[in-house]
């Protein structure tokens, strides 16, 4: 007898769900070793409690509650949005150019290889002596991170434009740009969206590290996480600053995902 | 003008001693001679490779042979490709209007052509649906529709329905053949199927393998309109049996 086998609800919900369960038990196994020690204490993890009440509500005469960590969250949505914005533009308008032509190609894509391995840390006194230190550098840094996953993928698309489609239009004596409108770019449409998705992910890592190096400017979250990793006292907020960035960055990678669905479904068929 | 417009005036394609070598070496086509008038179907059989999609491509413009003379009017040509080859982000509608879009054609007259071509391959009714939510045979029809659209006087067939299933594909000769009496167009086709050569033909050609060179020649003489059962008389089993014994020698 020959059943398929689906997963029911239950097991898709239950099983994630044991599986945060374990994790906060041994975090709070590790804590009460570590941090109520304190010799240990400096580097230990607080409880994942005091993350919550010290991190995300704390409750003192100068802060309160959620506002703090929000203010700080909202330049990076910026610097995220904007960066991203400036990475599709660009990584598309540089697909384009590498794909019309084989020399531009091998002239251009080692070096957007480049951009992607290089580590920012390294080139950061570069970045600040022709970017400054505030908006422009950060959007310098978020593109650099994003910009790579939409080349890669939107060349990939655009020279994957079937070839008998090609044949198509060249029996109607098309122009090069006709060509590129009406066939190449939407046959790039399922990878680009693809591209654009890896992006949206890797658009708030650059920011949130952007605030890591520079220290001028409408500072974000990663400003707020990283002068947070010094005393204990305040591992709970650093903590509270870091899962805010993860949850902004699983939210873009959603939203980003919800739309690129969205925009190819109807014709879109997946084999 | 042409300066032999006059004696080329029924002459829907004229190729003469063509020859086609690829640039490694392999001879694909030796010394072809083809003539089709207008009005008239002529099918290519032969064995796989044995350079009859090359003569299409030749004929349409998108290879050029070595040596020989290719006479064509290729401003009215229709080109079936061996995929429907529809843009999947398109509607049929738009698939339709591609081929009259990309001639430059303007909206309205685009868009009047297209709805006539649509009803022409009985699609009618699936105009907004896009080409994954249609089967193999409409999508084919909908391939025709785009090329319908531009009415060319000559049409290149590259095996259409060579993978669609057999009911399928003899209701689409069916439908091939009333277009081309009543759009009166020229064909070229090709397929690996005796009995379709037979049945749409006015004239088969057997192609030798590669170097492709025109072996035989059979004219078909059944009156259009055809009606399917032709398929099953003795005289249609008798020029197939022929284009058979022709195919073999083709082989080898």
């Amino acid at each position: 007898m020959s059943r398929i086998r689906r997963p029911s609800l239950r097991v898709n919900t239950l099983l994630p769900m044991a599986t945060f369960a374990c994790f906060i038990a041994l975090w709070y196994l590790y804590a009460t070793f570590n941090y109520d020690n304190p010799v240990q204490r400096r580097n230990a993890l607080p409880y994942p409690h005091e993350i919550i009440t010290d991190g995300f509500m704390p409750v003192t005469d100068k802060v309160n509650g959620l506002r703090p960590i929000l203010g700080y969250m909202w330049p990076t949505v910026k610097v995220t949005i904007l960066g991203l914005s400036i990475a599709i533009t660009l990584g598309i308008a540089l697909a384009v150019l590498m794909n019309l032509s084989r020399s531009v190609e091998r002239a251009l894509f080692p070096y957007a290889v480049v951009l992607q391995t290089v580590p920012i840390l390294a080139i950061t006194p570069l970045l600040t002596q022709l970017f400054g230190e505030e908006l422009g550098v950060r959007l310098v840094v978020t593109v650099l991170i994003a910009i790579f996953p939409v080349i890669t993928n939107t060349l990939f698309g655009l020279q994957s434009t079937d070839q008998m489609h090609h044949d198509l239009f060249t029996l109607s004596h098309v122009s090069r740009r006709t060509r590129l409108w009406c066939l190449e770019l939407p046959s790039a449409l399922p990878s680009l969206m693809t591209g654009i998705r890896i992006a949206s992910g890797s658009a708030v890592i650059g920011s949130v590290v952007a605030d890591f190096f520079f220290v001028k400017g409408e500072k974000g979250i990663g400003y707020y996480i990283r002068t947070r990793q010094q005393k204990s006292i305040e591992r709970p907020e650093m903590f509270a600053g870091t899962i805010t960035a993860s949850i902004f960055g699983v939210l873009m990678f959603l939203l980003v995902g919800w739309v690129t669905t969205r925009a190819i479904r109807d014709w879109y068929d997946k084999d | 003008m042409h300066p032999i417009a006059d004696e080329m005036s029924d002459s829907a394609l004229r190729m003469t001693n063509i020859s086609l070598t690829f640039a490694d070496g392999t001879q694909a086509l030796d010394d072809v001679n083809l003539n089709i008038q207008s009005g008239e179907f002529v099918t290519i059989v032969g064995p796989s490779g044995c350079g009859k999609s090359t003569l299409l491509r030749l004929a349409s413009g998108l290879l050029a042979q070595t040596q020989g003379l290719c006479d064509v009017d290729r401003t009215s040509l229709g080109y079936v490709f061996q995929d429907p080859t529809l843009l999947p982000w398109r509607t049929v509608r738009r698939n339709v209007e591609l081929n009259a879009e990309l001639a430059g054609m303007d909206k309205p007259s685009r868009q009047k052509a297209a709805n006539a071509a649509i009803e022409l391959v009985n699609l009618t009714g699936n105009e907004d649906k896009y080409p994954k939510q249609l089967s193999g045979g409409m999508k084919m029809r909908c391939s025709l529709a785009r090329s319908l659209v531009l009415q060319p006087n000559l049409f290149l067939f590259d095996e259409p329905f060579a993978a669609l299933d057999e009911i399928t594909r003899e209701h689409l000769n069916d439908e091939l053949l009333h277009l081309f009496q009543n759009q009166h167009f020229a064909s070229l086709f090709i397929t690996h199927s005796i009995q379709e050569a037979v049945f749409l033909s006015t004239r088969v050609l057997v192609m030798s393998a590669r170097p492709g060179r025109i072996i035989a020649e059979h004219a078909v003489d059944f009156p259009y309109p055809r009606h399917p059962d032709i398929r099953y008389q003795s005289d249609f089993a008798e020029i197939c049996g022929k284009i058979s014994a022709d195919l073999k020698v083709a082989h080898s």
